[in-house]
């Protein structure tokens, strides 16, 4: 077998592993998150509890907690306590879950730990990624998320976008060539660059109610790993000044 | 009544006439002696021999935040996972604790392995330390079986489609296999039943089961008497003057300030995990289980945590027979059982890899290596599997990791199997009369 030969082989044998790995994989966009913007945060509270708590509950999440985002008890009352009547009841929902099946075929996933299990990024490139459909039930699916019950609730902030799935035959291997994007058909109250930012609080908010303690708890870290560096020199002097005698 | 009254205390100021009450009473001086103060240990022990003492910190911390989790946490199908979140948001300084516990659980693997890898770099095993040996496997197991069980508990979806994998292996076995698995889960599925009893089996009975295999392994190990580095026995060369050996140094207070050292280290890089990545990168805590338990939902890709990994994958590299899995789950059994006989399964003249031949180093090699990828592919998904070879013209083509994990295993027998023809032929080095620095 001759040098070409070889090559044309190769390239054969290799290209079914790209054309694999290029429908399959979705590539997720870099959420800004920055836990210690408070008033990032608590845009995405607001944002939270006008959008997403129609129909998602956040059972484990208190009214309360939101005191961590610089929010006064008060300030909690009187804006965000929609779904409960005191400040220390969880986050539930208003939507019924009997309903919510009716509506949707699904009941709406509880959101406290959802920054946990999807990533914050995921959770990002999601919410950027809805887009007309009207074979969907909703009228709108999800690039990221194929299918999804869920309609596009922020679509007067975003606008409405449309996939557009375009082919062309590989000059080189005669393969086709499938690129799918979204494209902006009518834009929304909000341009792209606010929208990002408008998602990036939200984001934001999803990560702290995800785990409202890892501030503290870095901030924890820090301490302990001074003091346990303290510990350690000590534990190295003495275990010096008694092996003297051994060496 | 003792036969022999022993001497009154002397040397702890005011406390003498207490401890004097109090030995007469309970062997409390004895017992000092025998296992800190007059404990001969080699003076060569290296980095090595920190991770014994490091696992039983480890044990410890298991069972303190063990404790203090207990008093939070609902064994109950419908409560459990939102306990555990009540315990992360609620409790003050419950997060830190439930943290400590799931980083302990990976850290004692971490120490227990790395433990096990002395105890076969350097003969630990061999004659006359079998019975430490056995115990430490018996600690082992009851360790994977308590990791097992208590990761039911946060009553995640790995938690909850982890405990049906292997469960179901024991629906495997021929015959029993259907009503042994239903045995064990209390029920046809994993339910709230089988919560209740992993919980039980958690907290309560394998705690005990290790408690008193510890101090049976530390007892067998204070009989004979540490094994060290090169591997020869300090009670070999006893100094005639004063009858103690001449290469031991009492276990306190040279081993217990050193030890000290090993806690300062191994507490700071346990306390870096804690306070900034207590998932490591979903190791640790793995993402699916923030998702709670659905039985009606299989998620896409199952995968144990990462220290039963080499068995699983192992596991996996074994295909059915006439339908049944069972083979696979014979040979991940047989994989941790042959652990039992390693100590006649050598028959080197030397026992630390010090002074062993080029075919145990080899051999030994082969192990580690097949142990460490064979850890890695039972973490990556089967598709991924099959990704790995997919299109190169390799042997296996496109299942070349399963075909790897097959030779790996292989290779992780074969390090058994094989080891009384290549022990016994291997070419020595001359162990030392007394231990080297």
């Amino acid at each position: 077998m001759n040098m070409k030969k070889i090559l044309v082989l190769l390239v054969l044998l290799v290209a079914p592993a790209f054309a694999a790995a290029s429908t399959a994989k979705v590539v997720l966009e870099k959420a800004p998150v920055n836990l210690h913007d408070k008033s990032s945060l608590q845009r995405g509270a607001q944002i939270f509890v006008n959008h997403c708590l129609n129909c998602h509950s956040a059972a484990s999440m208190r009214y309360l907690r939101l005191t961590d985002i610089g929010l006064t008890e008060a300030q909690i009352r009187d804006n965000l306590l929609f779904s409960a009547e005191k400040v220390g009841e969880p986050m539930a929902t208003i939507l019924d879950p009997k309903d919510a099946k009716a509506f949707f075929g699904v009941v709406p996933p509880d959101l406290s730990l959802i920054a946990r299990s999807r990533s914050p990024d995921w959770l990002y490139t999601y919410l950027k990624s809805f887009y007309k459909d009207p074979s969907a039930k909703t009228g709108w699916n999800n690039s990221v998320f194929p299918n999804v019950a869920m309609p596009h609730v922020l679509w007067e902030y975003q606008g409405d976008q449309r996939l557009s799935v375009t082919q062309r035959v590989d000059p080189l291997t005669g393969d086709k060539v499938e690129t799918r994007r979204l494209v902006m058909d009518r834009p929304g109250s909000l341009s792209a660059v606010q929208y990002d930012q408008y998602l990036g609080d939200l984001v934001t908010f999803l990560s702290y109610m995800s785990e409202p303690s890892q501030a503290w708890r870095r901030q924890w870290g820090i301490i302990v790993l001074f003091f346990l560096a303290g510990f350690f020199v000590l534990a190295l002097l003495l275990k010096k000044e008694f092996w003297k005698d051994v060496r | 009544m003792a036969a022999i009254e022993r001497p009154p205390v002397t040397g702890a100021g005011p406390f003498n006439g207490l401890l004097t009450w109090v030995d007469r009473r309970f062997p409390m001086v004895p017992l000092w002696k025998e296992h800190l103060a007059e404990y001969y240990a080699p003076k060569n022990f290296n980095f090595w021999y920190y991770f014994g003492s490091l696992a039983m910190l480890v044990l410890v911390i298991q069972i303190v935040s063990g404790i203090f989790l207990t008093m939070n946490y609902k064994p109950s199908a419908a409560e459990a996972f939102a306990s555990v979140e009540y315990i992360m948001r609620d409790v003050p300084g419950g997060w830190l604790i439930r943290y400590i516990h799931s980083t302990g659980a990976s850290a004692f693997f971490i120490c227990v392995y790395l433990h096990m890898a002395r105890g076969l770099m350097y003969g630990s095993y061999r004659k006359p330390r079998e019975l430490i040996w056995i115990f430490g496997v018996m600690i082992y197991l009851a360790l994977m079986a308590e990791a097992f069980f208590g990761y039911l508990l946060p009553w995640g979806q790995m938690s909850y489609w982890g405990a049906q994998v292997i469960i179901n292996l024991f629906g495997t076995i021929p015959f029993i296999g259907e009503a042994l698995a239903i045995w064990i889960r209390g029920d046809y599925n994993v339910s709230d039943a089988t919560l209740n009893r992993f919980f039980a089996l958690h907290v309560v009975a394998l705690p005990l089961v290790l408690l008193g295999l510890v101090a049976a392994h530390i007892m067998a190990l204070h009989e004979v008497g540490s094994n060290n580095p090169d591997g020869v026995e300090i009670a070999k060369s006893i100094d005639p003057k004063d009858g103690k050996p001449m290469d031991g140094i009492p276990f306190h207070p040279y081993y217990t300030v050193k030890d000290t050292l090993g806690v300062a280290v191994f507490l700071i890089v346990f306390s870096a995990i804690v306070f900034f990545s207590p998932e490591m990168g979903g190791y640790f805590l793995e993402y699916n289980n923030f998702i709670p338990a659905d039985p009606l939902k299989t998620p896409e890709h199952i995968a144990p945590v990462w220290y039963f990994t080499p068995y699983y994958a192992m596991l996996r590299a074994v295909p059915p027979i006439f339908g049944s899995q069972f083979p696979g789950v014979a040979v991940m059994g047989a994989a941790t059982l042959i652990l039992f006989v390693l100590p006649w399964l050598d028959r080197g003249r030397v026992k630390s890899i010090r002074y062993r031949g080029p075919k145990y180093k080899g051999f030994f090699a082969a192990f580690i290596f097949a142990f460490l990828v064979l850890g890695y592919l039972g973490v990556e998904p089967t598709t991924v599997w099959g990704e790995f070879g997919k299109g190169l013209p390799l042997i296996g083509g496109d299942y070349v990791a399963l075909w790897a994990a097959r030779i790996l295993t292989v290779v992780y027998f074969a390090f058994f199997l094989l080891m009384p023809w290549y022990t016994a032929t291997d070419k020595e080095k001359p162990e030392p009369q007394r231990v080297t620095w």
